[in-house]
């Protein structure tokens, strides 16, 4: 079973009058099945950790170990650890000019499977996934997020998790600037995949609403650079009556 | 993609509808001449020069690059039935698409020795193409050649530029009515050359000119490909692709003079950079004269900014004299692949390479299918390939 095991995980970026850390000792482990929810106010380090998992030059690791199954993920590449099977949604998915949806789905599912997937059953594989995620067909002919409104972003962004079967989902902000009908339909999209029990899901959200439709099996509190809190699904209940008030004034230490 | 333009491009652009203060032939420093001595030598704040580099042009422009025999060797391959001579410069058939428009161009004029005349008769369908072969050897050269295709023939000519050399030319395109005339320019110098040249196709009644202009090497490369119709019913096709690497300077200067009625035009050019200080310039000017009523005509400019340092200046322009026309418009866009773009195509398992090759093809793609030349298609993309490989390396 796929096992992420992130422990005392240290990141800075750097900032004018020198570097800043960001994160500031990360215990967290997630394993093939379970979904954690990471909720946590703005600027709490929430998409510093999806980023640092992901791999971007930005965030530099000063401290802690991230493994795979056993494997070092930290001294892998971007698209090695992607092809280890590390997946991350972003919240602000770029535009690449001169490049097709399909000729991108098809180029990453190549490189992720290791080999081309067969025309047939691919072309099959992604109308059906298009369709569940209420996408028109003439999308994959569109270059990627270009002109795309933050929905047909998101979705595709789930399109991409149904294709490339990743052990680990990172999901960042998946729910920003959805509306109720948008959220529902990336959320089941985000549901088809955890059913599979394949993946492990880390679902990284400032509001509770996205809760309502994927269901945590752990809620864990970031602020400040960690993980402040923990617990079942009950915590959000009590996030969503009470904010990160508690959180963010320093009543919590660690 | 508008949010997205690198620092230091610039996509500009203008829409003029009748009296126009600055109409685009009055925005040169001279009329189109023949003669050189009608051009002063230009110092770079001119409108048509202010994006070149003059000290680069090796004395083309100031009359201090004087042919040493060593030039360019040219060699015409061309199947049965077409002619293919050397002439004088007093050959009727030189000088008639057009005058030169710059002193360059003038200079070229005034002082080559011989000229190649290419001629296919009339009512011929070429099943082969006509290549010319033009191979710089280091040295300086003035050139003229002169490709006509008489009334209802149809033939494609390749024109490849390889080697070194500091070449001025001028090339013209006579089309009978109702041909079909494909040229592809395909310049594929070495790193070193400089290439300054004009060419001029003049498009009889109902006939099609496509031109493919293909530019990869060179240290510097300057082309004007203009565009006038002869008579009615005329159309033109202007494609472009470029790959502008390191310290290279490639401008391209289109005109389309819709001088005359019911004549279209489309102008698709596409370029990609890469490397510090490269630098690509696009200018499109069409004017559509008070006589070009049913006008149809569009031009587009898409440049792909690959790494820091590179420039892009592209300036469409489109000056319109009647309303009674069919279509005009322009487009230019400059975009650019970054880190962000990387990271995205890597965070989906794409390695890094391979990413940027998938961007560049992906950018390239429509316009080399458009092109319509099998043959062609399957050298650019290896070409691409082989220009990203360089300069990634």
């Amino acid at each position: 079973m796929a096992t992420l095991e992130i422990h005392d995980l240290h990141v800075s970026v750097d900032a004018e009058g020198g570097p800043r850390e960001i994160l500031r000792g990360v215990d967290l482990t997630v394993k093939q099945g379970e979904t954690h929810a990471i909720m946590g106010p703005n600027g709490s380090g929430k998409s510093t950790l999806a980023y640092s998992l992901a791999g971007h030059p930005k965030y530099t690791i000063t401290g802690g170990t991230v493994t795979l199954d056993g494997e070092d993920v930290l001294e892998m590449s971007v698209d090695e650890r992607a092809r280890a099977g590390v997946f991350l949604a972003m919240q602000y998915p770029v535009e690449v000019p001169g490049v097709s949806v399909s000729n991108f789905l098809r180029t990453s599912a190549t490189a992720i499977r290791g080999e081309a997937p067969k025309l047939r059953t691919w072309v099959k594989e992604v109308k059906e996934s298009m369709a569940r995620l209420h996408m028109d067909p003439s999308f994959a002919e569109r270059n990627v997020n270009e002109g795309f409104s933050g929905g047909e972003k998101k979705r595709h962004e789930i399109l991409q998790l149904e294709l490339l079967k990743p052990k680990i989902a990172i999901l960042d902000e998946t729910d920003s600037g959805l509306d109720v009908d948008a959220l529902r339909i990336v959320s089941e999209g985000v549901n088809r995949v955890r059913d599979t029990g394949e993946v492990g899901t880390l679902l990284i959200t400032h509001y509770t609403r996205i809760l309502r439709y994927i269901k945590p099996d752990f809620v864990h509190v970031f602020a400040n650079g960690r993980i402040a809190e923990s617990g079942g699904a009950e915590l959000a209940d009590k996030l969503e009556e009470e904010g990160y008030e508690a959180y963010t004034t320093g009543g919590v230490t660690a | 993609m508008a949010d997205n333009t690198p620092a230091g491009s610039t996509t500009d652009g203008a829409i003029q509808v009748g009296g126009a203060k600055q109409p685009i032939d009055a925005r040169v420093s001279a009329p189109a001449s023949y003669d050189v001595a009608d051009f002063p030598v230009p110092h770079g704040r001119e409108e048509e020069w202010r994006f070149t580099p003059l000290e680069r042009l090796r004395g083309l422009h100031d009359g201090t690059a004087v042919a040493d025999g060593a030039g360019v060797k040219v060699e015409v391959t061309a199947p049965e039935g077409v002619t293919v001579e050397t002439v004088g410069r007093d050959d009727a058939r030189l000088g008639k698409a057009g005058k030169p428009v710059d002193r360059v161009a003038a200079q070229a004029y005034s002082s080559f020795e011989k000229a190649s005349v290419v001629s296919i008769p009339k009512n011929t369908v070429l099943t082969e193409p006509v290549r010319i072969a033009v191979h710089g050897e280091g040295g300086v050269a003035y050139g003229h050649q002169v490709v006509e295709i008489g009334a209802f023939s149809e033939a494609i000519v390749v024109i490849d530029h390889t080697g070194d050399a500091t070449l001025a030319a001028n090339v013209e395109y006579l089309l009978g009515d109702g041909a079909k005339l494909t040229v592809v320019s395909v310049q594929d110098w070495d790193d070193s050359a400089v290439h300054a040249a004009q060419h001029t196709a003049l498009v009889g009644r109902d006939a099609r000119f496509k031109s493919v202009i293909v530019t990869f090497g060179g240290d510097l490369v300057r082309l004007h490909p203009r565009v006038v119709y002869g008579a009615p019913g005329g159309e033109a096709e202007l494609y472009g692709l470029y790959f502008t690497d390191n310290g290279q300077h490639q401008e391209h200067r289109l005109f389309v003079d819709h001088d005359t009625p019911h004549c279209r035009s489309n102008v698709v050019f596409k370029g990609a950079l890469q490397g510090k200080d490269a630098h690509a310039v696009w200018i499109g000017d069409v004017l559509i004269r008070a006589a070009a009523e049913g006008t149809d005509t569009y031009e587009l400019n898409r440049n792909l900014v690959l790494t820091d340092g590179a420039r892009v200046d592209s300036v469409p322009n489109l000056e319109i004299e009647t309303g009674e026309i069919v279509g005009a418009g322009h487009a230019s866009a400059t975009g650019r692949f970054d880190d962000e773009q990387l990271f995205y195509l890597m965070a989906r398992g794409i390695p890094a390479d391979e990413a940027r090759r998938l961007v560049v093809r992906g950018f390239f793609a429509e316009l080399v299918q458009q092109i319509g030349i099998p043959e062609l298609e399957e050298r650019l993309i290896a070409k691409i390939e082989a220009e990203l490989e360089a300069s990634v390396a």
